[in-house]
């Protein structure tokens, strides 16, 4: 496969027609129960959750839903949560443990949604609780990233015990656009961001920020789906079932590691904190 | 002994602070919400609080420490923790360079144990000074050691937010300090212990969708703008003009995320009576 530039590999992760979660829980799952609400406030269909069975054993599978038409687009907010989304995903992982179900997670969004109404209703905190509790839950929890996954408001959903990255799929602290303007005032230079940003599956497997990198068919998920859903299940079976030999602590336990080790400075100028007199 | 340490240390934190507010040739200072001008002196006085109109101006993290914490019991923990640049990215290394030369700081958060009216407890502060305070894996790992050297000496723990957001410069390595420092938190909390954040201008971004939004109990200065998004980003968005006081600390409070607004005059008398009220049965 011809290698395609950071730029390119946004292209094909934004792609309209490259598999959503309505396709992968058509695809891999059976007898899907789509469950709705927070249970404080409000659905937000820019978060689709619920329980079905994966090749027989029941599972929750929660997602980011970015529509096809635009109809479908603008009723789930371009695939862009407020924080009911996250806290129904916390409801519905809090659930899994409840009965001892395991977690898929599916990413694709630009990000969380930046509206008055989020912020009245504590996105921040929506998301800070998730990291929270995701850290800490003691069934395996798999996060797929297949499209986009930018900022925080993809991070809320994937503190896993396996992160996987579709080949072609972006995972980022903000899109592209929104670096360029930050640190350069300039959206239009977004390409130039792309190659710096370090957000490609082969960037994030070498950064140890994903654990493993799913292939795609060449130019992209949408001219084959149902060989990435093939993919996709393949490397969902091959990590769940090395899960599902750990007791539920010690897959907390690992997670936690796992997480602590990101950006430990390179710099080793630290002393160890000392003990109290 | 112990009291030529403790004396040693004070006259540390106080020279730091000193450096903290120090603006040379700068006698007179302009409050940015209100637009008088005052005597620096006059809102040193105050705690660096404009006397008109009650704006809380932003402090350096020494300064800070040295307005909270009892004189001469500051230990800085993990001082020469400094960033790294695991992206390799452009120009960053000479910025960070520049940033410490400026502030004398080197990087967005000092963290420290000291006493608060006596009482024992770990205190990280940011400095949005320092790349505006954003999150680097610098910061994220010592807000991470700070949290679990806590956590290891059954101390409670109070984090002073203030943030613009995410370190662009660390890109993914960034974000990932959201997960680290949220999960630090969840084994801290698991021990019983308290952790106190107290927010002020401005804590949005990553800090405020991580360790900011987390505190048992949650407390800000007056007039700080709290929030996820920021809000020329939620202008853009949405397309209309914000309300007056939109994503400010008394807005956070009457929606229901922050449990006191409380005025820099009052923040060390409360800080304290709070460590007071969750010692070991309560007593005094
Ligand atoms: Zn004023």
């Amino acid at each position: 496969m011809k290698n395609l530039t950071a730029a390119e590999r946004v292209a094909i992760a934004r792609h309209p027609q490259r598999p959503n979660i309505t396709d992968y829980i058509d695809g891999l799952f059976t007898d899907f129960f789509e469950m709705k609400g927070d249970r404080l406030c409000r659905e937000d269909p820019a978060i689709l959750g619920g329980v079905a069975l994966y090749h027989d054993r029941p599972v929750t599978v929660i997602g980011t839903r970015k529509g096809k038409t635009a109809e479908e687009s603008i009723r789930c907010n371009f695939g862009m949560p407020g924080p009911e989304g996250y806290r129904k995903a916390l409801r519905l992982m809090r659930q899994a443990e409840k009965f001892r179900r395991p977690v898929f997670t599916f990413v694709d969004t630009s990000g969380a949604y930046p509206g008055l109404e989020a912020e009245a209703r504590g996105q921040g905190e929506a998301i800070a609780r998730n990291l929270y509790e995701m850290s800490r839950l003691t069934v395996p929890v798999i996060t797929v990233i297949t499209g986009e996954g930018n900022s925080g408001g993809a991070l809320a959903l994937a503190v896993a015990d396996r992160v996987l990255m579709l080949e072609n799929a972006v995972y980022a602290i903000l899109s592209p656009e929104g670096f360029a303007s930050i640190l350069w005032k300039d959206a239009a230079r977004h390409e130039e961001a792309c190659g710096l940003m370090k957000l490609t599956a082969p960037d994030l497997l070498a950064l140890g920020v994903t654990d493993d990198l799913i292939p795609e068919p060449e130019g992209g998920a949408h001219l084959a789906p149902a060989r990435t859903i093939r993919e996709v299940d393949r490397a969902l079976s091959r990590h769940l079932a090395a899960l599902l030999k750990e007791s539920g602590p010690n897959l907390a336990a690992k997670r936690y590691l796992k997480f602590r080790k990101m950006g430990v400075s390179q710099s080793k100028e630290a002393a160890p904190p000392r003990e109290e007199p | 002994m112990n009291s030529i340490f403790a004396k040693r240390r004070n006259r540390l934190l106080a020279m730091k602070a000193l450096r903290d507010n120090y603006i040379p040739g700068d006698r007179l200072t302009v409050c940015p919400k209100c637009g008088q001008e005052h005597q620096r002196g006059a809102v040193a006085k105050d705690l660096f609080v404009c006397p008109g109109c009650g704006y809380h101006f932003p402090l350096g993290a020494y300064h800070r420490l040295s307005m909270i914490l009892d004189s001469g019991s500051f230990r800085e923990l993990n001082e020469k923790l400094l960033a790294a640049d695991p992206l390799s990215f452009p120009g960053y290394r000479e910025k960070q360079r520049t940033a410490q030369r400026k502030t004398g700081l080197n990087e967005a958060a000092v963290t420290a144990t000291g006493t608060i009216g006596g009482r024992r407890c770990v205190v990280g502060v940011m400095d949005s000074r320092f790349f505006m305070g954003s999150m680097s894996a610098a910061v994220g790992e010592k807000i991470t050691l700070a949290i679990e050297y806590a956590a290891k000496n059954k101390l409670p723990l109070i984090l002073f937010c203030a943030s613009g957001g995410a370190r662009m410069q660390e890109g993914i390595l960034s974000l990932m300090q959201m997960a680290k420092t949220s999960a630090a938190l969840a084994r801290f909390s698991e021990k019983g212990l308290l952790y106190i954040s107290v927010l002020t201008d401005p804590t949005t971004g990553g800090v405020t969708a991580s360790f900011a939004s987390l505190g048992d109990i949650i407390l800000a200065e007056p007039g700080a703008l709290i929030g996820f998004a920021g809000p020329r980003v939620i202008q853009q968005t949405i397309g209309e003009t914000l309300p007056e006081g939109f994503q400010r600390a008394e807005y956070q409070e009457e929606h229901g995320f922050v449990d006191a607004v409380v005025p820099r005059s009052q923040l060390r008398e409360t800080l304290s009576r709070l460590l007071r009220l969750h010692e070991k049965g309560g007593r005094s």
